[in-house]
């Protein structure tokens, strides 16, 4: 095969579509290029009205940008979908088993399949949290599981984001906008719904509340506040759900609860969806400088007066160091074998490891163990000699700090260009819910792409845009 | 709803009806240069001082002068109260609370930002100056259309309400504070040349010249006037209309909260004040004075709404 596997025509460039394209191809042949730009460019103001926009930081004067966004949908069949939900479930459910049991009895340290290093020496972890059992025993509610593909049945996670995974806005955002574009492509494909990811949230949300709440749970969102790069979307979910979308400065710890300051006084949260990182969630019991927190609020969580989602602490489980070790995660809590593949990765703190990586930068991937947003990486293919002696340099000196993975041929998907189509690199990150009910994931997800050509990096504010993606019904 | 939503609500509605006014006030300092060029530059000065930002204008500038006075008014990024500062604070306080609004509406703010920004990118000339004025006033019609058209009468809804009028209050009464001594009867005889170009732009400054025409044909002056932009409770603009307007939707919240706090109490106050005033006693105590208990009265009960509603900690 010729270059990297292609999703729609299986070699890129290739005539003819592979079998979930195929409605599609057909439409698109008939179609009118100049009026399929005028309607990319309609979807353009349509997000710009909408305000669905992302903040980045350090530059004055965009503040506010849009990520790009290709009309050419990203199209799963049934059976991709359901192979790759039921590896993402098994995934998700060790996770959490993994995370109750390293505040716990760390029967895995204990088994020797998890050095201790990785748990207790890992900046994610805190030693606050043991001993605790959030309600329900849920640690991560909301998970985004980063997927990329290389062939027709091959498909890798790349990362588990367990924090405070985002994007999901972007994911409905983006169906809407193709509902409205193109309704004739929907009579056309039978699609499976994203629209009910909201309220799923939100009664997975209700379904975690603490010992506390007695009657219905109030919910709210905390997000750090209007100049936060993901505002655009906690204030979307917030809305979505119909719950408030609160900031520390609304909260205080009132008779035991945390409560939100409303125009007839103070009302206890049940259920805290929080945007905020661990460290500055609480000022008295973390970072002390923090204003986007509660002072208190661990306090209150710990004696089941809150359920905090996802729970403080759960980033150890989503570091690219643990990550190394998923596959024995997966096995050591499910019995299974894993049904999604991990990447094969190099932990750099290992000697020989090292050295293999250090032989071979230019072939490599090396990563932050803590990095996100495409910063702080190399891409040694794409890198040059200058680049790359640098690095070294880097990796030599805290090689603790970074991980290698071999250059994957990742998959392409065609974007909408001047030309026409043309194939670029795409990854996926579904989402998915969990809650003492169950585990819901949402068919399809959110596609990232590459819009330079060649490139494999996909992040949005490293120049990627986004897909909407489509699960076709059996 | 939260306290913080509640204020988010009040001032992005405050905001709006400042750059409406602003555009308002602008319009007719425009109008009296082009018609009347002798009297262009006072008539800058007092719409410096109706806006409330001469001492920020008088700080940065030698001299008040047409081109400048509009630039600052319009689209200095140092005036916290000019169109586009004020558009943006709309827009901002919008970001803040949008879950307490209707997609339309946040639409309608967002839409007025941006073509508020793109029209304001650079110094407007006096040609595209009716063109550009208009597209602000039209998008805070547009937005409160929305509000009116799509959101539900709740507390949300209130303090919009509140916002807008506790707003349109002040500005009507400091434009008519700036100009009271051409409202004054022992000015000069009524029907003088100098006082109808005078009251043409009072009028024109709230938007008043064709429903003050069908209330007293040609005939009002100057008592007409005021009492017309104080105390006709018919006029949308005038202080009348906007301490009744204050009160019921105080009124409503405390429908809606099962409270009643001091701003009620305070705004039913000033409502029974105005209906009790007639402008024969306005004359007597001093339009100035009047005008300066209203304004500080309109503060104090904007101030106790901030605390009864629990807008900060």
């Amino acid at each position: 095969m010729d270059g990297p596997f292609d999703e729609m025509t299986d070699t890129p460039g290739a005539e003819g579509a592979r079998a979930p394209y195929r409605a599609f191809a057909d439409w698109f042949r008939t179609e009118d290029p100049a009026r399929l730009r005028a309607k990319a460019r309609e979807a353009d103001d349509q997000f710009r009205l909408t305000g669905i926009t992302f903040n980045v930081y350090g530059e004055k004067d965009a503040a506010e940008r849009l990520i790009p966004f290709d009309i050419v949908p990203r199209i799963l069949s049934a059976r991709e979908w359901s192979r790759l939900s039921k590896g993402i479930e098994q995934r998700v459910r060790a996770l959490n088993a993994f995370l109750h049991d390293i505040h716990h009895r760390q029967e895995i340290v204990r088994a020797g399949r998890v050095p201790v290093d990785m748990v207790a020496r890992n900046d994610a972890f805190l030693p606050e949290m043991i001993g605790v059992t959030p309600p329900g025993g849920i640690y991560t509610h909301i998970v985004g599981t980063d997927l990329v593909r290389t062939g027709p049945d091959q498909f890798y996670v790349l990362e588990d984001n367990a924090r405070t995974p985002s994007g999901v806005s972007y994911m409905l955002e983006n169906r809407e906008t193709m509902l409205s574009m193109f309704p004739e492509l929907f009579a056309r494909n039978r699609v499976q719904r994203v629209s009910n990811y909201p309220r799923s949230l939100r009664r997975s949300l209700e379904a975690s509340a603490p010992p506390a709440c007695d009657g219905e749970p109030v919910v709210a969102v905390l997000t750090p506040g209007i100049h936060n790069s993901a505002y655009y979307e906690h204030s979307f979910l917030a809305d979505q759900m119909g719950v408030e979308l609160v900031e520390g400065s609304d909260l205080r710890v009132v008779d035991g609860r945390v409560a939100m300051r409303t125009t007839r006084g103070y009302t206890p949260i049940d259920v805290l969806y929080r945007r905020v990182d661990d460290a500055f969630l609480d000022p008295l019991n973390f970072r002390p400088d923090s204003m986007l927190g509660v002072p208190g609020i661990f306090d209150v969580y710990r004696a089941g007066g809150i359920t905090i989602a996802n729970a403080p602490g759960t980033g150890v489980a989503d570091d690219k160091a643990i990550y190394s070790y998923m596959p024995e995660i997966v096995e050591f809590y499910t019995g299974e074998r894993p049904l999604l593949e991990n990447v094969p990765t190099w932990r750099c703190s290992e000697p020989d490891a090292l050295a293999h990586v250090l032989d071979n930068l230019a072939d490599l991937v090396v990563k932050e163990v803590h990095g996100s947003g495409g910063y702080g990486m190399l891409v040694g293919p794409a890198a040059s000699k200058k680049e790359i002696a640098a690095f070294r340099e880097k990796l030599t000196a805290r090689p603790d700090n970074y991980i290698a993975q071999p250059t994957l041929a990742l998959s392409t998907c065609p974007i909408f260009t001047k030309k026409g189509l043309s194939p670029r690199h795409v990854d996926l990150r579904p989402f998915v819910l969990v809650s003492p009910e169950g585990i819901e994931i949402t068919p399809g997800g959110l596609t990232r792409v590459a819009l330079k050509k060649g490139s494999l990096v996909v992040n949005s504010s490293q120049g990627g845009g986004t897909k909407d993606t489509w699960v076709l019904e059996e | 709803m939260l306290g913080k939503t509640a204020g988010g609500i009040l001032w992005m509605f405050r905001y709006l009806e400042r750059s409406e006014n602003l555009a308002r006030l602008v319009e007719t300092g425009q109008r009296i240069a082009l018609t009347r060029p002798d009297a262009a530059t006072s008539e800058w000065t007092s719409v410096l001082q109706t806006s409330a930002t001469r001492a920020g204008y008088d700080a940065r500038h030698e001299a008040v002068d047409a081109e400048a006075v509009i630039d600052w008014l319009l689209r200095a990024p140092d005036n916290p109260s000019s169109v586009l500062s004020c558009v943006e604070s709309a827009r901002t306080n919008a970001r803040l609370v949008r879950t307490a609004l209707t997609r339309e509406v946040w639409e309608a703010v967002n839409d007025g930002w941006m073509s508020a920004r793109d029209a304001l990118s650079r110094r407007v000339s006096v040609r595209d100056m009716p063109r550009v004025l208009g597209t602000i006033r039209s998008s805070s019609g547009y937005v409160r259309g929305a509000l009116h058209g799509t959101m539900l009468r709740d507390d949300a809804y209130d303090f919009a309400r509140l916002g807008t009028f506790l707003e349109r209050a002040d500005a009507t009464a400091r434009l008519l504070d700036v100009k009271y001594y051409v409202l004054l009867p022992s000015a000069s005889g009524p029907g003088s040349r100098l006082d109808n170009a005078q009251w043409e732009v009072i009028l024109r400054g709230v938007s008043g010249e064709g429903a003050f025409r069908q209330v007293h044909g040609r005939r009002g002056g100057a008592a007409e006037i005021a009492a017309f932009l104080m105390l006709d409770g018919r006029m949308p603009r005038s202080l009348a209309f906007c301490a009744d307007k204050i009160e019921s939707n105080l009124r409503y919240l405390e429908e809606c909260y099962s409270a009643r706090g001091p701003s009620q109490i305070m705004a039913a106050d000033l409502r029974k004040r105005l209906a009790k005033t007639t402008i024969a006693g306005v004359f007597e105590t001093g339009l100035h004075e009047f005008l300066q208990d209203f304004l500080t009265a309109n503060v104090a009960l904007a101030a106790q709404i901030e605390r009864d509603y629990r807008f900060v900690e």
